[in-house]
């Protein structure tokens, strides 16, 4: 099975972010760690490949800081990296981000594409949909389980409140993975090692530019949430805090 | 023609899903405010029922898209629907609730006509004569106001509990309902899904829970659960948990609250060492009280405590088990 895995580094999970001077976006002073959903997906294309063989391609669009992500993909077991390489890629709307992935595997032959469901930062849960669109391809969102079968696959979907359902779809498709879908391995130390001398093709944003358009969409201002909820801060050594809580819980709260 | 305002329902196995009055809701509000009129559809086989109880509330007109190739949800059958049913309609602007179901499809719709989906709002601003929508961004540490530059159609799905579905706004009487037929090609639905399951038997309803304490990331160690179960025991609540824990095997999967496990409405929620991220915070808007205990001041989910408590939770979970009891006790 041939395997395109999107990933997208993202601010880490506790990092302290501040607004930019426009208030436009964030500061970029901060440390960056791979999508959590994308580590999921990666893992589960690694898997699918040592079942049943085949290549896994990693691929990311931002800066020069990106690569990070692509080199811990490498490391732990995919076999080719492509990192679209520009500060420009990272204000790109779904659409134009899946129009740059597409254009940059069109002479690829993928039998699956992965992308995590959604990213920790935007959270927009589109890209993948978008791409399997854009390629006229099948697609699946929020899988938990992917079996080969003779059709093509059988995925298992993530619904709400606790509730899956199967689907049978055929190749090639796109599906958007959920984070637990398996266990996370470590890069070994061989893998850091062999990670050095495998394929990292970079392609800048005038290669691809000829496939974009306008994005579609402005995030106008970004700002510090409005509390519409009035909180009550309780301090104090655990003992006095815990004293407190107790009151509330009794007086406020009405559970004791 | 007037600017029209389309929400497309949900409906699962022939019933309306209740999220769907939330997004009619911000929708009148919008209509409300930009004079736009506000139109329904819902997608289906044999859903009139579901067109009917949309047709009760204030909207101008309901649409009744049908066909047996849409009995079963699947991304191709719906966009199909749904693509033909707008091109001809013309709406400016198409709101959807926030479903894992609308996730699957939407994008693919919008990008059918080019656009692009502002996904997850949580409200709107209408400034300027072009509205607005907000989203949280960064795991909700910041709110961005997004707009649609380029032209209409234009669409969005609005995230759970933005708005109350209590409040929609009754018609004063029913509003005229369309049946749609559409005709869906032989090979354009690819997939093939079976019927939803639930996975083990759930050995807990936690939306009947009055009280739950819930842990998230950092509870740090499995063993270390036993912790907040002993505070859960001595409330008398159920324990809970976020994503993560649940992922890890720390907890079963029916523990699990957020937006693939179960959106609970207790009297009290105790998060410890829960962050705060949107997956989860989406299935606790109905609780009446949370109390949240996290080193982190940043925390998003101070944002939506009724009572913060900025420390550690392992040196201030110890004393409040036994205040608890002791209060229990007199």
């Amino acid at each position: 099975m041939k395997i395109l895995v999107c990933m997208k580094q993202v601010p880490q999970k506790d990092a302290p972010l501040k607004l930019n001077e426009s208030g436009t976006w964030i500061r970029e002073d901060v440390s960056y760690e791979v999508n959590e959903p994308d580590a999921y997906a990666l893992e589960e294309a690694l898997r699918q490949k040592e079942k049943h063989g085949g290549e896994v391609v990693v691929i990311t669009s931002g800066p020069a800081r990106a690569q990070q992500v692509l080199r811990e993909a490498l490391a732990k077991g995919a076999d080719r990296a492509i990192h679209l390489e520009g500060d420009s890629f990272v204000g790109l709307d779904a659409f134009n981000t899946a129009k740059a992935f597409a254009a940059s595997v069109k002479d690829e032959n993928f039998d699956l594409i992965f992308t995590g469901l959604q990213s920790d930062d935007y959270g927009f849960a589109q890209t993948g949909v978008v791409l399997a669109e854009l390629l006229g391809w099948s697609h699946a969102t929020i899988i938990m389980q992917i079996e080969k079968t003779d059709a093509g696959i059988r995925v298992k979907r993530e619904l709400e409140a606790g509730y899956f359902q199967f689907v049978d779809m055929p190749l090639p498709a796109v599906l958007t993975i959920q984070s637990g879908i398996n266990k996370l391995r470590y890069a070994t130390l061989i893998g850091i090692k062999q990670a050095k001398n495998k394929p990292m093709k970079k392609v800048m944003l005038d290669e691809v530019k000829a496939a974009l358009g306008e994005n579609l969409q402005k995030i106008e201002k970004l700002y510090i949430p409005q509390k519409t909820k009035k909180t009550e801060v309780i301090e104090g050594p655990p003992a006095e805090v815990a004293k407190k809580l107790v009151d509330k819980l009794r007086n406020e709260i009405h559970v004791l | 023609m007037a600017d029209t305002i389309l929400v497309v329902v949900e409906q699962r196995e022939g019933k309306l899903n209740r999220v769907s009055w939330e997004t009619l809701t911000g929708a009148q509000a919008l209509s409300a405010e930009t004079g736009w009129v506000l139109e329904a559809a819902v997608v289906g086989s044999g859903v009139g029922e579901v067109a009917s109880e949309i047709a009760g509330k204030k909207v101008a007109k309901v649409f009744d898209i049908e066909s047996p190739k849409l009995e079963a949800y699947t991304p191709d059958g719906y966009v199909a629907a749904l693509k033909g049913f707008i091109e001809h309609q013309q709406p400016k602007l198409v709101l959807m609730p926030h479903t894992y179901q609308v996730r699957d499809f939407a994008p693919k719709l919008a990008t059918a006509f080019g656009r692009v989906l502002i996904s997850d709002a949580i409200g709107y601003k209408y400034e300027g004569g072009k509205p607005l929508f907000t989203r949280q961004m960064f795991q909700g540490k910041f709110a961005a106001d997004v707009s649609f530059t380029g032209d209409a159609p234009y669409f969005a799905t609005f995230q759970s509990g933005a708005y109350r579905g209590d409040k929609v706004e009754e018609g004063g009487s029913p509003a005229p309902v369309e049946t749609v037929n559409v005709v869906i090609a032989d090979g354009v639905i690819r997939n093939k899904p079976e019927a939803p399951f639930k996975e083990a038997k759930q050995a807990v309803d936690l939306t009947q829970a009055e009280i739950i304490v819930s842990v998230g990331r950092g509870i740090k160690e499995q063993k270390n659960i036993e912790l907040a179960q002993q505070l859960a025991t001595a409330l008398g609540g159920e324990i809970a948990a976020s994503r993560p824990i649940c992922d890890s095997g720390w907890l079963p999967m029916d523990r699990q609250v957020g937006s693939s496990g179960q959106t609970v409405a207790p009297k009290l929620y105790l998060a410890l060492g829960i962050s705060g991220a949107i997956q989860h915070v989406v299935g606790i808007k109905g609780a009446r009280s949370i109390v949240a205990i996290n080193k982190d001041s940043e925390a998003p989910i101070f944002e939506i405590a009724d009572i913060a408590v900025v420390g550690n939770l392992f040196d201030i979970v110890p004393p409040l088990i036994e205040e608890v009891k002791k209060a229990k006790g007199a």
